[in-house]
């Protein structure tokens, strides 16, 4: 049976957990990069072993640390992410954000999403990156992009790129802001996918500049469909439809359908998981009134059942970003999330109870199941 | 050659707290300290040649921001991560 590997990154360094077969005990490895700003923290799938850590420090520019090792020793990239240079007012990547491993047919294929926006590839398993000119470069995506300053506090964000499994010339990626887009010729060109989604009251849905999705999610056993948390409620897409659904709608009205993360089940297309927050008023972030749960459907979105058995029930003010909940692919699933508070929680079986499995960490920026080679 | 004063944050690419190189600019000493300790200046320098924004240098005590300015060999470049509170 394959061992559960959790890859936790956090505003101050990175942490592995192992599990023993029955994942009921971890034995923590850590910190790595201590003081370190790890956006995210990425195990190959492919060989199992590979590791890649998006890095910056408060004050150092950005890098890519790479592990074959499993963390036992580290590589700095020889080329990190770096937009192309070029005259005033060109961009410079502040962090790299989020990575992606390429599909099981282009074994040492990466991809990496940065903040401000941007798109990168890498061929030799992360040691150099090239940026794909076709988004960074592109006047109308730049367009949608807007400026640093357009962006939320930490920066405008890439991410959630995805492969599709079946074809490596069909990708998409979303942007916080700027939309969520596709490509089926291996990143040459790109195109809108919004029909559906929702952006705040009294802007033009039809301009990708005001949607923010929050991290989209494709169906491994199912890949024409997709799952997505936004700004604006939640939604599923089923290709070749170009028409989000809002499924959001179905959840219960006082905790409503705003947050970051989301989770598809790895066999069942009909499940996923959401962690909502408060998206009222000023945008607290925070579990809504303070009793955080995990939301779960069953039947594609058209109801959502709460699962909070093990969570606190009351006073727990925490905010799940977009890379803080995963699961593995045991048999029930093992569902997993990491606070802003540094808490890191989970469940054997899907959610039915929880339990934390650590705390104490800075905050939790992401965190990743992984099968260990 | 210039002496250069690493701080604490990049000394696990020198490993040590003063090293020296060369360069007729302290652009050109940057990249002579990457030649030396691969990594190093695209942490304090971004790919647009800009300084990044948490980091100063100093040239014989005097703060710089251009990175063509002009140094001697027996000049003292500081690399200081921008101090801050809180």
């Amino acid at each position: 049976m394959a061992r559960v590997l959790l890859l936790v990154a956090t505003r101050k360094g990175a942490w592995l957990f192992h599990d023993d077969p029955r994942r009921r005990a971890w034995r923590v490895d850590g910190p790595h990069f201590l003081g370190h700003v790890v956006h995210h923290l990425v195990l190959d799938p492919r060989d199992g072993r590979t590791l890649l850590a998006a890095a910056k420090t408060g004050h150092l520019g950005p890098t890519v640390f790479r592990s074959t090792t499993l963390g036992r020793t580290w590589t700095e990239a020889a080329r990190p992410p770096a937009f192309a240079k070029g005259g005033e007012g060109a961009r410079a990547v502040d962090h790299t954000f989020w990575l992606t491993p390429g599909p099981a047919s282009e074994p040492g294929s990466w991809y990496a999403g940065t903040s401000p926006q941007g798109l990168f590839r890498s061929v030799d398993s992360g040691a150099t990156w090239e940026p794909l000119s076709s988004v960074n470069d592109d006047p109308t995506l730049r367009r949608w992009m807007g400026t640093v300053q357009d962006g939320t506090p930490d920066g405008p964000k890439l991410h959630s790129i995805l492969v599709d499994p079946r074809d490596p010339a069909h990708l998409y990626f979303g942007m916080s802001g700027g939309g969520f887009h596709e490509t089926t010729d291996g990143g040459r060109t790109w195109t809108p996918l919004l029909d559906g989604m929702e952006v705040v009251e009294g802007f033009d849905p039809a301009d990708p500049t005001f949607h923010d999705p929050h991290c989209v999610r494709l169906c491994p056993s199912n890949p024409d469909r997709l799952y997505q948390q936004n700004h604006c409620g939640i939604y599923r897409l089923d290709r070749p439809s170009r028409e989000w659904v809002r499924i959001g709608r179905s959840m219960p009205r006082s905790v409503g359908d705003v947050g970051f993360t989301m989770v598809v089940h790895p066999r069942d297309a009909d499940t996923a998981c959401v962690l909502p927050m408060d998206g009222t008023s000023v945008w607290p972030r925070t579990s809504p009134g303070g009793r955080p749960a995990v939301y779960v459907t069953r039947n594609s979105g058209r109801s959502w059942r709460r699962l909070d058995a093990g969570l606190p029930r009351r006073q727990a003010w925490w905010t799940v970003k977009r890379q803080a909940m995963s699961c593995d692919a045991r048999d029930p699933v093992g569902l997993y999330f990491g606070t802003t508070s540094g808490e890191l929680w989970s469940s054997r079986d899907e959610g039915g109870r929880w339990s934390c499995l650590a705390r104490h960490l800075p905050e939790i920026y992401a965190v990743e199941a992984a099968e260990r080679a | 050659m210039a002496r250069v004063r690493i701080p604490t944050p990049l000394r696990s690419y020198t490993g040590r707290a003063e090293v020296e190189a060369e360069g007729a600019t302290l652009g050109a000493l940057l990249s002579d300290l990457d030649r030396l300790y691969p990594g190093l200046r695209f942490r304090v320098v971004d790919e647009q040649e800009r300084t990044r924004p948490h980091v100063r240098f100093f040239v014989n005590g005097e703060a710089v921001r251009d990175l063509g300015r002009p140094l001697s060999p027996d000049d003292v470049v500081f690399i200081v991560p921008a101090l801050s509170g809180g």
